[in-house]
């Protein structure tokens, strides 16, 4: 496949792989959280662990839109479906997504309520348009990379006049999340993780563009290196960081440049604009409530918005106290540290969100990485005997 | 001379281009007679089923082979139509293809109807004109059926459901459990086709492809297969549902095994790839509906595969793997990157009704 098999080109992954293996000082250690769960996925699916020498460890960040979303925000969805009125739509990966007391959108879907799978926001359009006589609601969650097709749907659905659609937003924000992670040490509010670079999100940079990170390397000294979701960019970014440290620097670089400028996409961001403003706080899923840190949409969109369209009921909900998708969302823990994992919690029967995305880190190792647990309990008791 | 009016009546055709199946069509009465006489008689037509009786009488199967096998299968996908075929000649190789993968010799189908009101009777012909072709082309045929007609609503078109029996030679015996460490995975060509043909004419899917579903009867094949590797097949099945992956997934914990593939070496085709790669699918997940894997003794896997790939459905044969020691039973794939992953069984769903 042109454009697609050059970035997966095995040949060249070894070559690269060399050269990380020449340049990691076997002195150090090497920490990288790979902010975007499109990353996770690549290192998961590609077998890149494999690759990398034992010193450079790979921690999986925050970046899975479904993982973050806090469950009283399935609760509320599910509690705005079952109006008889309500066409629900939503991606795929949300519906099995467990709310509180085992509640889920695909249950409630089997329980009569009226819950569509789509793909993209034309879909949602079209439904509204086909459906007049229903309130037809798109369930949108995501970082900056899906904003901007919600915030054109909304504008198309202006423009074609449709009074049902309305969109139950849960846009949330980037930079909000990686500063909350470089802020645990001092604010204490999350376990502090040692990180001595990240591998910055491709898709959403691509909207954004690289400078909204510059502020992470003057404030807190880190390195970002803004990387392709291909496993060949992948690696590079790694090498990238490693030089990095090895020289003592600290720096945004792009590594994604067939995508990505530093200014990033001037007309989705001003499309963005128009529609959405910032939210006083959102709470995220591991992260908690957050200031500023996701979007709502603007007061003159208002008659679009599901939440002021509707008596959506405000349900804060606790994770299951077993579950530890919190601390593995931010890096803390690695998913085979979690209890539940592969026990009572499989993709099956999923007890977090992290094992419902094929983004999340926990669906990730149990569907491509797992193999490696038992090898590594019995290096670990080795060790420890 | 004139037959008499009633007579007249009676005899003429029903507007297959334009009539509709009604509720009539499943009282047991003579409109009923009328469809199966003019719509699945005409299309299935064999001595056997045209006995007309509520059952087929026919020969126990000559040749050799004291075994017999029976199975049964249930068709709703959706599309109905779909490229590459139809939910008919779907049913017919699907059920060939199950009575095949257990080394029989497919003697004879059977089918029931289940058709909601208000199905058009010409897209009804057209499916039972396919039954009856890929029955014919197969050599195998049907030979009792049944048809209900359920209210609007209580059924999406219309559901197939079949049932088939075979004949297994002597000394055959093939099973999910007989893989053992050493053995070599065969699959018999590309994979994922069907999936994403079903897939490319979904209402809420639009994007075009050339791929045709691979729907296709293998019971020749797995008659080449049995010809040049006898005893050394230890098992065949056919990816459907699930894809490569489930498949793999079953034979590993039926046996108490692992499995390795080389990801490298998977007949996948660009376009497949290229819809994958698209809609966020993994080909290995995705079904097949005329391609099967086989593990064999090692020392006979070239001859199988060069069997294989002289015949029609098996061009593409390939070696993709072994059978190794696992007390875990994964199936692990070397990535065409050089890294190790698990090949899993699909969580939840990834197409729905496919088959």
């Amino acid at each position: 496949m042109k454009y697609v098999d050059e970035y997966r080109d095995g040949k060249l992954a070894r070559a690269i792989a060399a050269t990380i293996a020449q340049e990691a000082d076997p002195a150090k250690t090497y920490h990288f959280m790979e902010f975007c769960g499109g990353h996770t996925h690549a290192i998961s699916r590609y077998g890149l662990e494999d690759l990398l020498p034992a010193n450079v460890r790979m921690i999986h960040g925050p970046g899975c839109p479904v993982c973050v979303l806090p469950i009283g925000r399935i609760d509320e969805a599910i509690e705005l479906a079952k109006n008889p009125k309500v066409t629900l739509l939503t991606y795929a990966d949300l519906m099995r997504v467990p709310g509180s007391k085992g509640r889920s959108l695909i249950k409630a879907k089997a329980a009569g309520a009226d819950i569509r799978m789509i793909y993209s926001t034309l879909d949602a359009l079209r439904i509204a348009e086909e459906n007049p006589d229903r309130e037809v609601v798109f369930f949108a969650i995501g970082f900056e990379t899906t904003t901007p097709a919600t915030a054109l749907a909304i504008k198309a659905a202006a423009k074609k006049g449709l009074a049902n659609f309305s969109v139950f937003c849960n846009h949330v924000l980037t930079p909000s999340a990686i500063r909350a992670i470089l802020e645990a040490p001092k604010t204490g509010k999350l376990p502090p993780v040692k990180i001595q670079g990240f591998i910055g999100p491709a898709h959403v940079s691509v909207v954004i563009g690289s400078k909204p990170y510059r502020v992470f390397v003057e404030e807190f000294g880190q390195r970002i290196v803004v990387s392709g979701f291909e496993p060949l960019d992948v690696m590079q970014s790694i090498l990238m960081l490693i030089r990095q440290v090895n020289e003592g620097r600290a720096a945004v670089e792009n590594q994604y440049i067939r995508a990505v400028v530093p200014g990033g996409n001037l007309a989705a961001q001003k499309l963005v604009d128009e529609v959405f403003d910032l939210r006083d706080t959102f709470e995220w899923r591991g992260l908690g409530h957050m200031e500023r840190s996701a979007l709502k949409l603007r007061d003159e969109w208002a008659r679009f918005d599901a939440e002021k369209r509707f008596v959506v009921p405000r349900i804060h909900a606790s994770d299951n106290p077993a579950c530890e998708c919190g601390v593995i969302l931010i890096g803390a823990k690695q998913p085979a540290d979690c209890k539940l994992f592969g026990t009572v919690c499989t993709p099956e029967t999923p007890m977090g969100s992290c094992m419902v995305s094929s983004e999340g880190a926990c669906a990730a190792h149990w569907t491509y990485g797992r193999f490696r647990d038992k090898a590594k309990r019995q290096d670990e008791r080795r060790i420890a005997s | 001379m004139n037959a008499p009016t009633e007579t007249r009546l009676r005899h003429r055709k029903m507007d297959v281009k334009t009539g509709r199946v009604d509720l009539s069509h499943g009282s047991g009465g003579r409109a009923m007679a009328q469809l199966i006489a003019e719509i699945f008689h005409e299309a299935f037509s064999n001595e056997w089923l045209d006995q007309g009786n509520d059952q087929a009488t026919f020969p126990a199967p000559a040749g050799p082979g004291g075994r017999m096998v029976m199975t049964t299968d249930g068709y709703v996908v959706s599309p109905l139509f779909f490229p590459g075929g139809d939910i008919g000649s779907l049913a017919v190789h699907g059920t060939i293809n199950d009575v095949a993968m257990g080394g029989a010799r497919p003697v004879a189908l059977s089918a029931s109807f289940i058709i909601e009101e208000g199905f058009p009777l010409a897209d009804l012909q057209r499916i039972a004109r396919s039954m009856g072709a890929a029955a014919r082309e197969a050599g195998v045929p049907i030979v009792t059926g049944d048809t209900k007609v359920v209210e609007r609503g209580k059924a999406d078109g219309v559901f197939i459901s079949t049932a088939g029996i075979g004949v297994v030679a002597d000394g055959l015996e093939l099973g999910g459990h007989l893989a053992r460490p050493g053995d070599r995975v065969i699959v018999s060509g590309s994979i994922g086709d069907h999936g994403v043909a079903i897939m490319s004419s979904r209402e809420n899917l639009t994007f075009d492809t050339a791929i045709l579903s691979d729907s296709a009867a293998l019971h020749r094949l797995t008659e080449v297969m049995i010809a040049a590797g006898g005893p050394s097949l230890r098992l065949m099945r056919d990816p459907t549902r699930g894809g490569l992956a489930a498949t793999l997934n079953e034979v590993a914990n039926q046996s108490k095994v692992g499995i390795r593939i080389e990801e490298d070496r998977l007949p996948i085709k660009a376009e497949v790839l290229a819809a994958c790669e698209f809609l966020g699918l993994d080909p290995l997940n995705v079904a097949n509906e005329g391609k099967l894997i086989a593990v064999v003794d090692a020392s006979a896997a070239e001859a199988i595969v060069a069997a294989m790939r002289a015949h029609p459905l098996g061009r593409d044969a390939a070696i993709i793997g072994e059978v190794i020691e696992d007390d875990q039973h994964f199936v692990q794939m070397t990535t065409a990157f050089g890294g190790g992953r698990i090949v899993d069984w699909l969580s939840g769903e990834q197409l729905p009704r496919i088959c």
